[in-house]
């Protein structure tokens, strides 16, 4: 019973959607306020009928109903409650059910905060929502019902993929999907503005704090996705260069474009069409993402659901979505009016040169995972491409990213002085040289590359530095002054600092541990004791314990070093009984500077273990500068002038007084 | 700096970084091109010792071997029409049996053998690697879903 209603309220969402995808948009081109006005209420029962399909979806997953076929497949009644709620969006029908969900509250945020829009743009804005809308719910209920019946019913489930049932990967797809789904209001936003042929700052301030949600979950749901990796797979590495990874990434790299576009947009009016095509390409990218996790054309270590008919249909799904709206960006395109002009060398450029980077470096990652497709369904050779090509293409980008990010915000619009800003930075220059003369000396030659990263990332944090404490004034005016100043600050300038520090960071880490990461594997006997990277691992002894639907060989690691003993690591090897599949679970120890990571293999039969035991030095700072990233956009968007709803100008600006710059 | 001269910088900057970039690609994808061989294909297709290639196929049965090191793996993978035997050093994934698909990534050996740097075997138990599926319907092996390895 719950099911079918779950399942009509799925038909019923479907059949909003499709007046919401139409009546407000012939509204709007008619100027019709009462087709216009049909959009708000239909957003909110479309909303209404969703939840109540996912509630209904999920309650099947808790009360273990496994007459529906979906919950058979994916759940077992031994597993834990917290993987019964994940396991709802842990299977392709299910984590569709979520994106449409997100889809509408999105949907429903515009309709309920979105008062002081201009009524057409709003009516469209929610009708290119709707239409997104009829496509994904006509997916799920022609080809991926959640709600099927199984008769008769199993009598327990298969249970759900046990790499999946870890607290990291619960949360890893709803943060995904928050960001993937964030980025169609940008595309709607963007589509709107085209049909009416007026994009302009008002536009582009409705624009940015949804890219910067999107972009912060986006961000988050990639970095627990990495995180997961890193310590499920066992490998030690946090990212494969991975067909499906790079799905992620790719639609990051051109929010991350769109995000710092919308800022000259908003601000100078300029890159207005570039603009509106970056959220046109976000959101493709955001579907494309869909598409390779979810069709099987790929083959990857992370694609959980594949089935080719599927692939069909939102392939052509992706032709219309991204074909209409690039035909309406190439006729519309041109005759928007683009103001703002400003010289090559201001924070126009430095922007743009941002855009440049990151839109490349988005294209290299497109070419890498999409050329093993088009080679196969070219019926050429099947090859794949592996890191190297990624890491060659993608380094080069990245460390002119970082440089011209340190400059950039101390560059002024408009039209900039370069050697005054250079100059200004003499002390990130400095520092960073010096990073990279001790790296070299510390290590050799060999290492240049990592030197230079260390170096870009040196600079970058502390022109993070330089640019806060000349806006603040630190060390011309008393410390109390310029805490004061610290308390004024828009919280966008603090959000962009935070943000910047956070990639910096998060940069240190990647070459620290690319570069330095120490691995021993070895075949270890209880009693054996290993030396890595000044610590020594003794393996005490292998036990069997038992988890609420697994059965582990736990091994128990003593690590001391110098004599010292540092903790003990317990890293398992469990058998789910459902499945009877094997996974990993590492022992980490982390500290600020490293982890030490752990990983106990198969028996040998004679007494002895493989073990792999790795030294990854700042490690953590992955996940720190991503946290802190994050952190910049969350503060960002408590920034008054983004709030959503909030009027451009709460009064008229004192005569005289000077627009704030952020 | 005139509004044309202005255009002029964008313009031949971005053609600038656009000709870098190409040239990127090109060096990039060529060299790192890794391509995939069946057992069938392996002997004939590979260049030398020094060509990277992945090799895909099911684990023939009672042919895993280990080192008295316990590190070093041997055993033989196989598309029902060839077969040939592989060395790996390092820890099996979780996912590695006998009779599953795999794919193997590493040389071949002057004497024969490849010599595998990484085994891939996916998350999903009924996991056939889509290479896989299709060199051993090639060689006239398919089974189908109910075969060594069920169909995606």
């Amino acid at each position: 019973m719950i099911a079918e209603i779950g399942h009509y309220a799925l038909i019923l969402a479907l059949a909003l959607a499709i007046v919401q995808g139409i009546v407000p948009l012939i509204g709007a081109q008619r100027n019709d306020a009462a087709w216009m006005a049909l959009a708000r209420p239909a957003v909110a029962a479309q909303f209404f009928f969703i939840s109540t399909a996912f509630a209904c979806l999920m309650y099947a997953f808790v009360v273990s109903d496994f007459s529906v076929s979906n919950v058979a497949n994916n759940s077992h009644s031994t597993k834990p409650l917290l993987y019964k709620f994940a396991g709802v969006w842990g299977n392709h029908e299910g984590s569709l059910v979520l994106w449409v969900w997100i889809l509408a509250f999105y949907g429903g945020l515009v309709a309920l905060f979105g008062g002081n829009l201009p009524p057409a743009l709003r009516a469209r804005v929610l009708s290119i929502q709707g239409l997104i809308g009829v496509g994904f719910l006509a997916f799920i209920l022609m080809t991926s019902n959640p709600f099927l019946r199984l008769d008769p019913a199993p009598f327990d489930g298969n249970d759900l993929n046990p790499l999946l049932q870890d607290p990291g990967l619960a949360f890893h797809p709803p943060l995904l999907y928050f960001g993937y789904v964030g980025f169609s209001m940008a595309f709607a936003f963007a589509v709107a503005g085209l049909i009416e042929g007026r994009i302009d700052a008002t536009w582009a301030r409705w624009v940015r704090p949804w890219t910067l949600l999107a972009w912060s979950s986006l961000t988050l749901g990639v970095a627990l996705g990495s995180w997961w990796a890193y310590y499920e797979l066992g490998w030690g590495g946090f990212w494969f260069w991975d067909p499906v990874e790079n799905a992620s990434f790719m639609p990051w790299l051109a929010g991350t474009a769109l995000l710092h576009s919308a800022i000259v947009c908003e601000k100078r009016g300029a890159l207005k069409s570039w603009t509106v095509l970056l959220a046109i390409i976000a959101f493709s990218l955001s579907l494309l993402g869909t598409f390779l996790v979810r069709s099987g054309v790929l083959t990857s270590v992370h694609a959980f659901a594949t089935d080719p008919a599927r692939g069909v249909f939102i392939l052509g799904f992706l032709v219309l979505v991204v074909g209409g709206s690039l035909t309406l960006y190439g006729v519309r395109a041109p005759n928007l009016r683009s103001g703002g002009l400003f010289a090559p060398i201001s924070r126009e450029g430095g922007l743009l040169l941002n855009n440049l980077l990151l839109s490349t470096a988005c294209v290299t990652v497109l070419l890498g995972t999409l050329y093993p497709v088009f080679l196969d369904v070219l019926g050429g050779s099947k090859v794949s491409v592996g890191p190297p090509y990624f890491e060659m293409t993608f380094i080069p980008l990245a460390l002119p990213l970082l440089i011209v990010t340190g400059i950039g915000p101390l560059l002024a619009w408009k039209r900039a002085d370069l050697a005054g800003a250079l100059y200004r930075l003499k002390f990130a220059a400095l520092g960073a040289l010096a990073v990279i003369i001790v790296v070299v000396a510390v290590h050799s030659f060999a290492d240049v590359m990592a030197a230079l990263g260390l170096g870009a990332a040196a600079w970058l944090f502390l022109g993070v530095v330089t640019e806060i404490a000349e806006r603040l004034k630190l060390f011309r005016l008393s410390l109390r002054d310029s805490l004061a100043r610290a308390i004024g600050l828009p919280r966008q300038a603090w959000g962009m600092s935070l943000a910047h520090a956070g990639v910096a960071v998060l940069v240190t880490g990647i070459v620290a541990t690319s570069t330095w990461r120490t691995e021993g594997i070895q075949n270890m006997r209880p009693g054996d004791t290993v030396a890595l990277a000044g610590y020594e691992f003794t393996l005490n002894e292998v036990n069997f314990v038992e988890g609420p639907n697994y059965v582990a060989q736990r091994a128990e690691f003593a690590v001391t070093t110098d004599g010292r003993a540092v903790t003990l690591l317990y890293p398992e090897r469990r058998r789910y009984q459902v499945t009877g599949q094997d996974t990993t679970e590492a022992g980490i120890h982390t500290t600020l500077l490293a982890d030490l990571y752990t990983v106990i293999g198969e028996p040998d039969g004679s007494g002895g273990y493989a073990t792999r035991i790795y030294h990854n030095p700042l490690v953590p700072w992955i996940w720190l500068g991503i946290l802190i990233m994050v952190t910049g956009g969350a503060v960002s968007l408590t920034d008054r002038r983004h709030r959503v709803g909030a009027p451009r100008r709460a009064r008229k600006p004192a005569p005289g007084a000077r627009p704030q710059e952020g | 700096m005139k509004r044309k001269h202005r255009r002029m910088v964008i313009v031949a900057g971005g053609m600038a970084a656009l000709g870098i970039v190409t040239a990127f690609l090109a060096v990039g994808l060529e060299d790192n091109l890794v391509f995939f061989y069946s057992p069938s294909e392996i002997a004939e297709k590979v260049k030398g010792p020094d060509q990277r290639v992945r090799l895909g196929g099911l684990v023939e049965m009672d042919s895993m071997a280990k080192s008295a090191d316990g590190l070093t793996v041997t055993f033989r993978i196989t598309d029902m029409a060839e077969t040939v035997p592989v060395t790996f050093t390092g820890l099996l994934p979780d996912l590695f049996r006998e009779g599953q698909g795999v794919v193997c990534e590493g040389s071949l050996r002057a004497d024969g053998v490849f010599e595998a740097a990484t085994v891939l075997a996916k998350h999903d138990e009924n996991y056939m690697p889509k290479e896989v599926a299709d060199a051993l319907k090639e060689a006239g092996n398919w089974q189908g879903a109910n075969g060594a390895g069920a169909a995606p």
